[in-house]
C-alpha cells in the first residue's frame, strides 16, 4: 500500500516538475555581473568612455540625451569633448548616422537600440546585466561563421567581436549535453560532445560519448593566450554593463536615496497613526 | 420661500443654509453612518482600494500631459517621461505599480465577501455594483496596458482581440471592428487610449459612488454576519454600531499608512517587481513582424488566462461529464416538469455545442463565465449562517482550497505552457467552477453553529 501510494507520489511528482526541469535544463550559464560597479562613479566613467568609442558606431540610444551623463559625475564640458562624436549637441539624443536598412543589410539584423536594453534582455530566468556581462566576454573564434566570430551567449550573433583587440585571443573549449535516443535499442541516455576552437577558430570535434545521467545544456571554458589583458577586459566589460544599466534605469540611484526617507516618514507616520486609533478607540466597549 | 435658520453658526451656517445637501451628506454617510464596532483587518481593503483609485486618477492625468497616444511615438514618450519630465519616473512608477496594487486590494476585498458572506441578502447590489466595478478594472487594466507599446503591450492585446475572433460567424469581422484594422494597430491605440483615460474611469466613478450608496442604505455586514440594525437604542442607532467618522476613519488611516509603506517600497525599491509589475519584454518596443517566445498577461490576469489555456480538445470530455453531472443534480433537484425539460433540452445544445465548435471558442466562454460567475454568489449561496465563523469548519477549507485553486492557476497562467502544466490547470479549472456550481448543496450541509444575536466585540 504504501509503496503504491509513494509510486503514486513520485509519478505525480515527476508529471509536475519534469517540464520545469527540462526547461531549466537548457538553461546557458551565466557570469556574475560584478553589481557594486554601479555605484562607482569612475567605473560608470570608464563604460561611458567604452559606450562612445565602441558602441555607437552601430547602436543608437535615441532615448537617453547625453546631458543625462552628469548624473555620472560629467559636466556638460567633458560629455562634448571627450563623448559626443560629430557635431550632436548636449541636449540632444544618442542618435547613430548608419540608417536601419543598411546595417540590416550589412548585419543581417538591425543592430538594438540600446536606451533600455538591460531591462529588455532580463527574464524570469536570468538579469540582463549578467546576460550582456556574459555576451560582451563570451566571443570566441569560430573560422565557420561569416564575420569569423560566434558567442556563447548568442550562437551565431551579427554583431563582430568588437573588443578583440582588447580581450586578445583565445581558445574555446564547448561542452554539450544532448538528451539521444538509441534507434536501435530504443535506450535513451544523453551525449556529449566536447568541440575546441584554436585561436584562429578552426574546430576540432570530439566523437560523442554516452552518458547514462545527466542534463541538457551547454558549458564552456575559455583558454586566454594573455591572461592579464582578458582579466583587464572584464574589468572593461563589467564597467561598460554598469553604463549600460545606468541609462537603462538612470533615475536609480535617485529613486532608492529619495526611497529611504520615505519610508522613515512614513515609519514616523504609522506610529502616529497607530497612538491616533487607539486614542479614540480606548472607550469603546 | 422662508430661509431656514441653520443648527450651524458661521460659515457653515452660512452654507447650510442654502445647501443643507453637504451636512446632511456628511452625517448620512460619514459621522452618522452606524458601522459594526467588530470590523477586523479584513474590513481595510474598500478603503485602500478608494486609495488606489485616486492615486491611479491623479497620477494618471499627469502621466497623459506627457504621453503620445500614437504608434510611432508611444513608446519613446513613455522612457520621456521616466527620463526628462521632472518626477516623471516617480509618477508612472506610481500609476503601474498602482495598478498591480489596485488588483492585489480588491482580490482581498472580495476575499472578505466570500469569507463573511457579505453578498447575502439584503446586499445583493453592493455586490453587484462590486462586480460590475471588477469588470470595469480588468477593462482598464487592458486597455491601459497598450499604452506603452512594448512588445508584452502589443502582443497582449494581439491574443485577446484575436479571442473574439473565436465567436462563431461574427468573430473575424467583431475582431476587426474592435483593432480598427486587420492588426493592432494606430487606430488600436488610439481608441484603447480613449477607453483608458475617458470612458471607462467615468463609469467607474458611477459604479464606485453606487456601490458605497447602496452599501450605506443597507448597512455594512461584519465578521459575525448578523445584522446590527435589529437591535437599536432609543434614538434609533444601532447597539452595536459605531459613527464611521471619526472612529473608521482613524482606524483606516493606520492601515493607510502601512499600505503605503508596503506599496511605496515597490515603487522606489522594485518598481518592476521582478518582471510582474512591469514585465522585462514590454521594454522592447513593439514590433508586429517578431513574435516573442512567450505571451503572458500581467499577473491579475493569470487565473483567467489558465483556464483559456486549459480548455484543449480534451478538456471538452471533461467539460461534458461536469455538465452532464451538472444537469442530473439540477434535475434531481428541481420539481418543476418545465425547468427540468428545460434543462435536458440546454444540456443537450451544449454537447452539440462542446464537440462540434472549436475548443478554442468554449475556452472564451469559460473565461469569461469565470469571471461573471461571481454576480451569481448570492443566489448560490444557500448556507443558514452568512459568516464561515458560525458555518461548518470544512466550509472554510472549501473557501481555501478555491483560493488555492485560483492563485496556483494564476502561477500556471505565467509559465510557458508544457504537458504537465496543462493538466494541473485542467484539474484546477474544474476545482475553480465546481465551488460555484455545487454551492447551492454543499453549502446547506454539515452542522452549523448557532448564530448570535448580537456581534461578538473585545475591546481594544
Amino acid at each position: 500500500m504504501t509503496t503504491t501510494l509513494a509510486r503514486f507520489a513520485a509519478a505525480l511528482g515527476a508529471l509536475l516538475f519534469a517540464g520545469s526541469a527540462l526547461a531549466a535544463g537548457a538553461e546557458l550559464q551565466l557570469d556574475k555581473w560584478p553589481a557594486e560597479r554601479a555605484r562607482n562613479l569612475a567605473a560608470l566613467q570608464n563604460g561611458a568612455r567604452l559606450f562612445s568609442n565602441y558602441c555607437i558606431g552601430c547602436h543608437s540610444a535615441s532615448l537617453v540625451r547625453w546631458n543625462s551623463l552628469q548624473q555620472i559625475g560629467l559636466d556638460d564640458r567633458q560629455i562634448k569633448d571627450f563623448l559626443i562624436p560629430g557635431n550632436q549637441k548636449v541636449g540632444d539624443t544618442i542618435k547613430i548616422a548608419a540608417a536601419p536598412a543598411h546595417q540590416k543589410a550589412w548585419f543581417g539584423k538591425t543592430p538594438p537600440d540600446l536606451s533600455v536594453i538591460t531591462r529588455a534582455r532580463t527574464s524570469f530566468d536570468f538579469a540582463g546585466t549578467d546576460y550582456l556581462y556574459t555576451l560582451l566576454r563570451g566571443y570566441y573564434r569560430d573560422a565557420s561563421s561569416p564575420t569569423g566570430w560566434n558567442n556563447v551567449a548568442y550562437p551565431n550573433i551579427g554583431m563582430p567581436h568588437i573588443f578583440w583587440e582588447s580581450q586578445g585571443l583565445r581558445e574555446a573549449t564547448i561542452e554539450e549535453i544532448h538528451a539521444h535516443r538509441d534507434p536501435k535499442t530504443g535506450h535513451t541516455g544523453f551525449l556529449k560532445t566536447v568541440t575546441t576552437f584554436d585561436e584562429i577558430g578552426i574546430a576540432t570535434k570530439s566523437a560523442p560519448e554516452p552518458l547514462a545521467a545527466g542534463r541538457e545544456g551547454a558549458t564552456h571554458t575559455f583558454r586566454p593566450l594573455d591572461p592579464a589583458k582578458a582579466r583587464q577586459f572584464d574589468a572593461d566589460a563589467a564597467d561598460l554593463v554598469a553604463f549600460l544599466a545606468f541609462i537603462t534605469d538612470p533615475s536609480a540611484g535617485t529613486r532608492v536615496s529619495i526611497g529611504v526617507w520615505v519610508m522613515i516618514f512614513l515609519g514616523l507616520f504609522t506610529i502616529v497613526a497607530w497612538r491616533l486609533n487607539a486614542v479614540y478607540w480606548k472607550n469603546i466597549k | 420661500m422662508a430661509e431656514q435658520k441653520s443648527q450651524y453658526t458661521g460659515l457653515l451656517g452660512w452654507v447650510d443654509e442654502r445647501m443643507p445637501t453637504l451636512m446632511s451628506e456628511y452625517k448620512k454617510h460619514l459621522s452618522e453612518y452606524y458601522a459594526p464596532k467588530n470590523f477586523n483587518f479584513w474590513y481595510i481593503f474598500g478603503g485602500l482600494a478608494i486609495t488606489v483609485l485616486v492615486i491611479q486618477i491623479v497620477t494618471g492625468i499627469f502621466l497623459v500631459m506627457n504621453y503620445k497616444p500614437d504608434a510611432n511615438l508611444a513608446f519613446a514618450s513613455v522612457e520621456y517621461i521616466m527620463r526628462d519630465v521632472p518626477g516623471g519616473w516617480f509618477i508612472r512608477y506610481m500609476h503601474s505599480t498602482g495598478a498591480s496594487a489596485f488588483f492585489v486590494v480588491v482580490y482581498l476585498h472580495m476575499f472578505r465577501g466570500l469569507m463573511y458572506g457579505s453578498y447575502r441578502k439584503p446586499r445583493e447590489l453592493v455586490w453587484i455594483f462590486g462586480c460590475l466595478i471588477f469588470l470595469m478594472l480588468m477593462a482598464e487594466a487592458f486597455f491601459g496596458y497598450l499604452l506603452p507599446w512594448g512588445q508584452m503591450s502589443y502582443w497582449g492585446a494581439q491574443v485577446i482581440v484575436n479571442l473574439f475572433g473565436a465567436i462563431p460567424l461574427i468573430g473575424p469581422d467583431l475582431a476587426v471592428f474592435i483593432r480598427g484594422d486587420y492588426v493592432i494597430g494606430d487606430a488600436t491605440l488610439n481608441r484603447f487610449f480613449a477607453f483608458h483615460v475617458i470612458a471607462i474611469p467615468l463609469v467607474l466613478l458611477g459604479l464606485v459612488v453606487a456601490h458605497i450608496l447602496a452599501l450605506h442604505d443597507v448597512g455594512s455586514n461584519n465578521p459575525d454576519g448578523v445584522e446590527i440594525k435589529k437591535h437599536k437604542d432609543a434614538a434609533g442607532r444601532p447597539l452595536d454600531g459605531i459613527p464611521f467618522h471619526p472612529y473608521y476613519t482613524v482606524h483606516d488611516i493606520f492601515w493607510l499608512a502601512i499600505f503605503l509603506m508596503l506599496f511605496f517600497a515597490v515603487v522606489f525599491f522594485a518598481p518592476e517587481m521582478g518582471g510582474y509589475f512591469l514585465e522585462w519584454n514590454n521594454f522592447i518596443p513593439a514590433d508586429p513582424l517578431t513574435t516573442p517566445n512567450h505571451i503572458a498577461p500581467v499577473w491579475y490576469f493569470t487565473p483567467f488566462y489558465s483556464i483559456l489555456r486549459a480548455t484543449t480538445e480534451q478538456f471538452m470530455i471533461w467539460l461534458a461529464v461536469g455538465t452532464i453531472g451538472m444537469a442530473a443534480l439540477m434535475i434531481l433537484s428541481i420539481r418543476h416538469a418545465m425547468a427540468r425539460g428545460a434543462i435536458a433540452v440546454a444540456t443537450i445544445v451544449l454537447l452539440l455545442g462542446y464537440f462540434t465548435l472549436d475548443p478554442k471558442f468554449w475556452g472564451v466562454v469559460l473565461m469569461g463565465v469565470s469571471v461573471m460567475i461571481f454576480f451569481g454568489l448570492p443566489w448560490f449561496d444557500q448556507s443558514p449562517a452568512r459568516s464561515m465563523r458560525y458555518r461548518p469548519g470544512w466550509h472554510f477549507w472549501l473557501l481555501i482550497a478555491w483560493v488555492v485553486a485560483f492563485l496556483w492557476l494564476g502561477y500556471l497562467g505565467t509559465q510557458s505552457p508544457t504537458p504537465a502544466g496543462t493538466l494541473v490547470s485542467q484539474v484546477l479549472t474544474l476545482v475553480y467552477f465546481g465551488f460555484f456550481a455545487l454551492m447551492p448543496w454543499w453549502s446547506r450541509m454539515g452542522t452549523f453553529k448557532p448564530v448570535p444575536d448580537r456581534i461578538t466585540f473585545t475591546a481594544h
